[in-house]
């Protein structure tokens, strides 16, 4: 088992597991209570990104564009210009691939400031398949000036995340996702953009992860344990900016970097600290992630096993990165 | 203002800063700066409230040049408005210079959002025109589109959003100039019937000559008072009205006048 949440105090509590998305309707809906700048867009998924929470209770401030996301994401840039906060959810790969020109031209280079939260982000979105299976938005998002890109761990960070980003100026892609997740953060935890979360560096090798892939980096390093192998865990939820400083730190205390997530190895979380680590501190990273390949239909557990993104992986990745 | 005849001067003067500067440059777009120039100066100079001085005033009517090809109209008609310096129009596309090839809200005060990428702009003004009326906002909302334009989906996706919204504190104006960089609009992709298109959205349709400023105000008062849903004014115009011998030329589409051009056009523009 990983570990478990750990108030400041110190007190071990077991939260029950939760879809980030959840937390994300019921932040929503609280700051839409206490803020009537806060507005939100969606395309015709409000069901499932959770949004319908809000559109229930603030109908006249909830836009719903249909199947549309080009014109949802033009629509959010003109709201934010009359001093609106909108935030603008649908599908990941839907919200940043088919509106990619639409959040580079008008959310970006023109500096709007709208939040993109898209949820069913990663493999786990499971049966539907490739077509709805966002591998590639991180990588996509990464490379937009002025973009800032998060990917919460659990539920308690995108609470946390959502409130900051409330109160941040300038465009933001937060990427959640469909499937309930541990909850692993500690219960006090408060989300600062660009800083990452350590949970301990190790001596050995150190995992840098994203999203899901933390709670499976907390188990991988917990069996890694037993058998004398020193594994830190960082969770790296804004990949952009980055936190350069852990990285370096996780760098120069260990002999090995694996970084995990459930995205491309292209462009993600991995070629983010592979670009940052080649410059300034060359050295050996494994990168866990989807191996440029699509994905396909199944369960969330058995695709995470199928492309290789477990506890057991992440593990075996570190034994034989240790071995060279 | 209403003065007819003052707005067709400041028509004229206008379309001597699009073609100075666009010499200057040494590349732009000539015939769809000069074709939506009449309906431009209407929008700007007898129907908005700004303040040159307080580019972000709350109560400002908002301008979007969704064609933002057309970006020395709109950095012409802005520096007469006072929003800058008319010289630095000479300075269009020049590695210094704010003015770039197709504007940018973040280097230029008064452009509300940066355009280029066709098809964008309407939804914009949607946004603005949704947030505007959750304030209780009156303000308006202007947005020029071109012809070819259209042919991006996302317009039509902005149509319906608009229509479903009852958005009627909005104006859009198409230029429908009949040319775009291939050629006739009609022989590249077809967009006809364009009236009964937006008609079939949802719109209140406006057609009008967009070069007669007497029938640009009007149509310009009536979108006004039309409630419940969004105006369109098909505005028929000439690509590079003005100047005899780019009019109707589709090769000036994309081309700068040439000096001894500008020496030309300029004497038949008075």
């Amino acid at each position: 088992m990983g570990e478990r949440p750990q108030s400041s105090e110190g007190k071990t509590t077991v939260l029950p597991s939760k879809a980030t998305r959840d937390a994300y309707g019921e932040t929503l809906l609280e700051l839409g209570k206490k803020r009537n700048d806060i507005v939100v867009l969606d395309a015709d998924l409000s069901g499932s990104t959770k949004t319908v929470k809000f559109a229930k209770a603030f109908p006249e401030r909830f836009f719903n564009l249909g199947v549309s996301e080009q014109d949802m994401v033009g629509t959010a840039a003109g709201l934010a210009i009359t001093g609106k906060v909108p935030f603008a959810s649908t599908f990941a790969i839907f919200e940043t691939g088919r509106a990619w020109d639409q959040i580079r031209l008008v959310v970006c280079y023109s500096n709007t400031n709208v939040k993109l939260v898209a949820t069913h982000g990663g493999i786990t979105v499971g049966e539907d398949g490739a077509s709805h299976q966002a591998l590639e938005d991180i990588a996509l998002m990464r490379a937009l000036p002025h973009m800032t890109v998060i990917v919460p761990a659990d539920a308690i960070e995108t609470v946390s995340v959502i409130n900051v980003i409330a109160n941040f100026t300038g465009p933001v892609y937060v990427r959640l996702g469909r499937a309930k997740v541990p909850q692993i953060m500690p219960p006090d935890y408060k989300f600062n953009p660009g800083q990452a979360y350590t949970f301990h560096t190790g001596k050995d090798v150190n995992i840098i992860a994203a999203g899901i892939m933390v709670d499976a980096a907390l188990k991988a390093s917990a069996m890694l344990k037993n058998e004398g192998i020193d594994a830190g865990v960082i969770n790296m939820s804004t990949i952009k900016p980055l936190d350069e400083k852990t990285i370096l730190n996780a760098a120069k205390n260990s002999r090995l970097i694996i970084t995990a997530e459930e995205h491309s190895i292209i462009g993600g979380l991995g070629g983010a600290v592979c670009e940052f680590l080649s410059e300034n501190y060359p050295m050996s990273v494994k990168r866990i992630g989807i191996k440029d390949t699509f994905g396909c239909s199944g369960a969330p557990d058995e695709l995470l096993k199928l492309y290789s993104l477990t506890p057991e992986a992440i593990a075996e990745t570190a034994r034989e990165g240790l071995r060279k | 203002m209403r003065d007819i005849k003052a707005l067709e001067g400041i028509a004229r003067e206008i379309r001597t800063y699009i073609l100075r500067m666009l010499t200057e440059a040494g590349s732009g777009h000539t015939g769809g700066s000069l074709s939506a120039a009449d309906v431009a100066v209407a929008i700007y100079f007898s129907k908005m409230n700004f303040n040159p001085d307080n580019p972000k005033l709350k109560e400002r009517d908002r301008f979007i040049l969704s064609k933002g090809h057309a970006a020395p109209l709109l950095y012409s008609i802005l520096a007469k408005a006072g929003y800058f310096d008319i010289e630095s129009l000479l300075t269009l596309r020049k590695i210094d210079s704010s003015l770039q090839g197709h504007p940018c809200c973040e280097t230029v005060p008064g452009v509300e959002i940066s355009t280029g990428s066709l098809g964008q702009g309407l939804s914009v003004a949607n946004g603005i025109a949704l947030g505007l009326r959750l304030d209780k906002n009156p303000a308006r909302v202007y947005c020029i589109m071109g012809d070819g334009e259209i042919q991006e989906g996302q317009i039509w996706e902005a149509a319906m959003t608009a229509a479903h919204y009852k958005i009627d504190n909005l104006c859009a104006v198409v230029d429908n100039n009949g040319l775009q960089i291939d050629g006739p609009v009609e022989k590249v992709m077809g967009i006809a019937p364009v009236h009964d298109k937006w008609t079939a959205f949802g719109w209140n349709v406006i057609e009008i000559d967009g070069h007669n400023m007497k029938e640009i105000l009007a149509a310009l008062d009536k979108a006004e008072t039309v409630k419940g849903k969004p105006t369109v004014i098909i505005a028929h115009t000439v690509k590079g009205k003005g100047v005899s011998f780019f009019e109707g030329k589709v090769e000036y589409h994309g081309i700068a006048p040439s000096r001894e051009e500008l020496e030309k056009a300029l004497k038949e523009i008075g």
